[in-house]
């Protein structure tokens, strides 16, 4: 007798991956996070395009970091033409 | 202000990658380019973590993972079974990292371009292997230091020039690019999805704890590796060459070796001898960009 | 419709009857016409398929691997090295689930070099998760490459159909190719559950944690085993079919047999006539000729053996520390079974030597002299 709990043809033969990586918030790797000075933010949207994580929304006036997502890597913050990204311990952000 | 580059993302956050992450902004730009009517092939590389496990992916496209030599060959093989299947639109995707492709694919690699298979492939070169830990590769530039050239002087042998190699098989089109560029990224993929036949794309693709920088430095180095002429951005589009960026004043390559730290033992004369190859280059390049050829 | 075939292009026939969608292959001695003759066919545009011309047998199954997840049924042909080289995508195939057919001339591995007959080749990749077929007859070929289409796109789990190096694959035979439209009615179109498709996205062959793999092995396993039944059933369709019926292993003259010889291969041809021989001399000789080594086909064995019937296994193959390979695995197979024949390995013809009926017969007079070892196997060279 099988000594697994399960029936084995109840095991699919083939299952593709189909379920998103964005089940997965990676935000817990984040040392520092990014804050963004809306005061002094152009829109330029340099932090969107350069983000590996593809975690910043762009659809309002000034772009919005997610959290949940970040990893704290801070090149927003270094590609960020009017310095207006800063990053910094969790606690702050 | 208007976004330069589409802001369709095919590629999901919650991905398994490293903090700063070159490979994964360049998979971001590459699938901008190509649309959702792609199937990307995955040889062995960090990618395949990258991806995710079961039963999660984080490109949105279909993704067939391959071994480590086979990335060009299974891709001609979807590509065929595609067609066979009455699908001739799709574009197919050989994804491969430097080892993959410089390596233990370029058997593969050399075939399917020899065969002008209707396939890209794209090789994203972080110059060494980076998902078993940072070992030599074909890809691997002289003075860099890696686990399997552990001396201060790194590597003894220079970076395979593959793109020469790829050149020499005669396919339709052969791109470079880095993620600091991503309008010319967007843009090459996005062409190459509109040329028949063979098509390769070289991706400099810089990786923080491989190379050894600061995780905020990606896009910084990337930018840097062209600004000082040690990466050209060009294209080669039925035989005519064009360089994409031809800095009027190239930066030393100091500038791009300095914030590395793989690069910490290079002595002056080694430096100096990397700067004399990159000024050689760039005449030829010059030349080549004059002539059109 | 009867043609004079060598086995290699009845093996490319049985290719283009299943209306194979996709071949990648690479040439090898003495495999090659298999592919010339798909070349030959695709310029002409009488072979159904794309044929992919790849630079290594490496490559041709990594195609396989691609053409085949994206939904189409696929074919490849290689002997030897080539399978050597294949191994690692064997495994790849087999755990995707992937119902490749692949004919494997079988031919001795180097080194020293060496072109002729011998199942080493396939039999050192019992392990990587494929059904092995061993035919007899260039009609045989043709056959079992239909009829493992429809039992590889049932299971999704891969076949080799495996034929004899030159004795075989250059030899010319009359072969009765079927017609197309009967092809078409025993062998439907492959229709996968789930492939390649940009409007349903996923990812084939992501990373699985220790359970997840342990129960797709499982999976596997338990599709193994109903394989021996479904190619008993197969061969029974086809038969109705076509005529000519297949088991997964083939009794001769030996349900009343004291001593019978265990063949796979064109021995098994060269077997009967051994076996007609000693029964006109007065001997109770029969043959049992393995079709199918995997699965192992253990019910068949059982059903067709005695325990008062000894067993001469000849292998033209061997495992180096150990025995011949169909000796070593009919010896654990009929372990369980209380009382059992006993069984005799002799190895001979390897790197493509004679297994003549004159070999046969005195392997047969060894196991019924009581001469022979149980233990380990007598090498039999023939005597010229």
């Amino acid at each position: 007798m099988p000594r697994l709990k399960d029936e084995p043809l109840s095991t699919p033969v083939v299952t593709p991956s189909a379920r998103p990586m964005s089940e997965n918030p990676t935000g817990d790797w984040r040392s520092v996070a990014p804050r963004i000075d809306a005061e002094k933010c152009t829109g330029c949207l340099l932090c969107w395009k350069f983000c590996p994580e593809a975690c910043v929304d762009v659809a309002g006036e000034v772009p919005r970091i997610d959290l949940h997502y970040c990893k704290g890597c801070g090149v927003c913050a270094t590609e960020c033409p009017a310095h207006c990204v800063h990053m910094s311990e969790e606690a702050a952000s | 202000m208007k976004p330069s580059i589409s802001v369709d993302e095919l590629m999901t956050s919650g991905h398994q990658a490293c903090q700063g992450c070159g490979a994964t902004l360049t998979m971001r730009y590459a699938l901008k380019g190509l649309g959702p009517e792609t199937v990307v092939v995955l040889p062995a590389c960090c990618w395949t973590i990258i991806a995710g496990a079961a039963p999660r992916c984080s490109i949105g496209v279909p993704l067939l993972h391959a071994p480590f030599a086979a990335a060009a060959a299974a891709a001609s093989g979807v590509k065929a079974g595609l067609s066979a299947r009455g699908d001739g639109r799709t574009t197919v995707m050989a994804w491969a990292g430097d080892g993959g492709t410089y390596d233990i694919g370029i058997q593969a690699l050399s075939g399917a371009a020899d065969r002008d298979e209707d396939i890209i492939y794209c090789c994203y070169d972080n110059e060494a292997y980076m998902n078993t830990g940072i070992q030599r590769s074909g890809g691997t530039p002289s003075g860099a230091w890696t686990m399997t050239t552990p001396g201060k002087e790194g590597s003894e042998r220079p970076k395979k020039d593959l793109d020469a190699i790829m050149e020499a098989h005669r396919i339709p089109y052969i791109a470079t690019a880095t993620p600091a560029y991503p309008e010319d990224m967007v843009r090459k993929f996005a062409k190459a999805k509109t040329i028949k036949g063979f098509r390769f794309i070289h991706v400099l693709s810089p990786c923080p704890p491989g190379w050894k920088y600061d995780t905020a430095d990606t896009v910084k180095l990337s930018r840097l590796a062209v600004q000082t002429g040690m990466f050209a951005l060009y294209e080669i589009a039925e035989g005519r060459f064009k360089l994409n960026l031809n800095p009027a004043k190239r930066k030393p390559v100091g500038e791009y070796l300095k914030p590395q730290g793989r690069f910490r033992g290079l002595k002056p004369d080694a430096e100096a001898a990397i700067q004399a190859e990159v000024d050689a280059r760039w005449a030829l390049l010059s030349q080549r960009h004059a002539r059109g050829t | 419709m009867k043609k004079v075939l060598m086995g290699n292009h009845a093996a490319t026939l049985g290719a283009a009857l299943a209306r194979v969608q996709v071949v990648a292959a690479y040439p090898i001695t003495p495999a090659t016409q298999i592919v010339e003759l798909i070349a030959e066919m695709s310029a002409k545009g009488t072979f159904p398929g794309k044929f992919l011309r790849v630079e290594s047998e490496h490559s041709a199954m990594a195609a396989l691997l691609g053409a085949a997840t994206a939904g189409a049924r696929t074919f490849t042909a290689t002997s030897s090295q080539g399978l050597a080289y294949m191994h690692e995508l064997l495994h790849w195939v087999s755990g995707a689930r992937l119902p490749v057919v692949m004919v494997d001339v079988n031919r001795a591995l180097a080194a020293p070099w060496n072109l002729w007959t011998d199942q080493t080749d396939s039999l050192s990749q019992r392990d990587t998760g494929w059904l092995q077929f061993y035919c007899a007859t260039n009609q045989e070929v043709l056959d079992t490459v239909l009829m493992a289409y429809k039992v590889s796109e049932n299971l999704l789990l891969p076949s080799m159909v495996m034929l004899d190096g030159f004795t075989l694959s250059h030899v010319y035979e009359p072969v009765d190719v079927p017609d197309q439209k009967a092809v078409d009615a025993f062998l439907p179109p492959f229709k996968p559950a789930a492939f390649l498709d940009v409007k349903n996205p996923g990812a084939f062959g992501s990373l699985e944690t220790p359970k997840p793999y342990f129960r797709l092995r499982r999976r596997i396993a338990v599709d193994m085993d109903r394989a021996e039944a479904l190619v008993e059933q197969v061969g029974a369709d086809f038969e109705r079919s076509f005529g000519r019926g297949y088991g997964a292993v083939e009794s001769y003259r030996s349900q009343d047999a004291d001593v019978s010889l265990v063949c796979s291969g064109a021995v098994g041809s060269t077997a009967k006539q051994a076996v007609d021989e000693l029964r006109a001399e007065g001997h109770a000789a029969g043959l049992l000729r393995f079709r199918l080594f995997r699965p192992f086909p253990a019910a068949a064995l059982k059903r067709l053996t005695r325990p008062d019937m000894k067993l001469a296994v000849v292998d033209r193959n061997y495992s180096p520390g150990h025995q011949g390979i169909f000796c070593e695995e009919i010896k654990a197979s009929l372990y369980a079974t209380e009382r059992r024949p006993e069984v005799y390995g002799f190895v001979a013809g390897l790197g493509g030597g004679d297994i003549t009926v004159e070999l046969l017969k005195e392997i047969w007079h060894e196991v019924k002299a009581g001469t022979a070892d149980p233990v380990s196997p007598l090498w039999m060279e023939e005597a010229r």
